[in-house]
């Protein structure tokens, strides 16, 4: 019996659920009056490192964030 | 630590308790209303006491909580409703905002933008990425004005 649930667009356009929700959460965001859009914009906002792994050693990390680095 | 979930009653309560969050806050929790509609994929969705366990997946759209004679409504980006048959319902949104906190003039400009891309749009992942900006600004022009 094959499965015949129909692919959200998304889906078939190599687009995972969890990127589609964020997509949906950020338009949704943006379109807040102030002050709350800055706040749910500030609340989002990620700094974060991540460190590759190779022969079992940590590589160099590299830091991805939304706020500036001076 | 966790408390056990809470039994089936043998006849059909009066009440939904409706527990709504957010990942940054409890909007409601262990709210009892008489009746929410959340917009699933298949269409808006009305969920009563006593309705039957079901998993949802929630699209942008308008969610009402009716109470009595209040309702209040709120605009979820996208997420997911559960219902249990303890008619107990646990609605998971990623951003849900009253309707007042939305600006109209901003709607139109994405509406308008969006629909833009999506025209000029050459690749899959860019027509779906103007897609879903098309879909969440007409949802959200129709919350406002509906």
């Amino acid at each position: 019996m094959a499965s015949t649930a129909a692919v959200p667009f998304w889906r078939s356009a190599g687009m995972t659920y969890i990127t589609y929700s964020n997509i949906c959460a950020n338009l949704v965001r943006n379109c807040l009056k102030e002050p709350y859009k800055s706040e749910a914009i500030s609340r989002e906002k990620v700094h974060f490192s991540v460190t590759k792994w190779a022969d079992g050693k940590p590589q160099k990390p590299t830091i991805r964030s939304d706020s500036p680095e001076e | 630590f966790m408390e056990p979930r809470p039994p089936t009653p043998s006849s059909l309560p009066s009440k939904l308790t409706v527990n709504f969050v957010l990942p940054y806050a409890a909007e409601l929790s262990k709210a009892e209303v008489d009746m929410v509609i959340v917009p699933a994929t298949t269409g808006q969705m009305g969920i009563l006491p006593g309705h039957v366990p079901t998993i949802a997946e929630l699209k942008p759209g308008l969610l009402s909580v009716h109470e009595g004679n209040d309702v209040k409504k709120y605009f979820i980006s996208s997420g997911f409703a559960f219902v249990h048959s303890n008619s107990y319902a646990d609605i998971l949104a990623v951003e849900a905002v009253p309707l007042d906190r939305i600006d109209p003039a901003q709607v139109q400009k994405g509406l308008s933008e969006f629909t833009q891309k999506l025209n000029s749009a050459s690749t899959d992942l860019d027509k779906a990425e103007a897609q879903i900006g098309v879909d969440v600004h007409s949802a959200l022009n129709s919350a406002l004005t509906g």
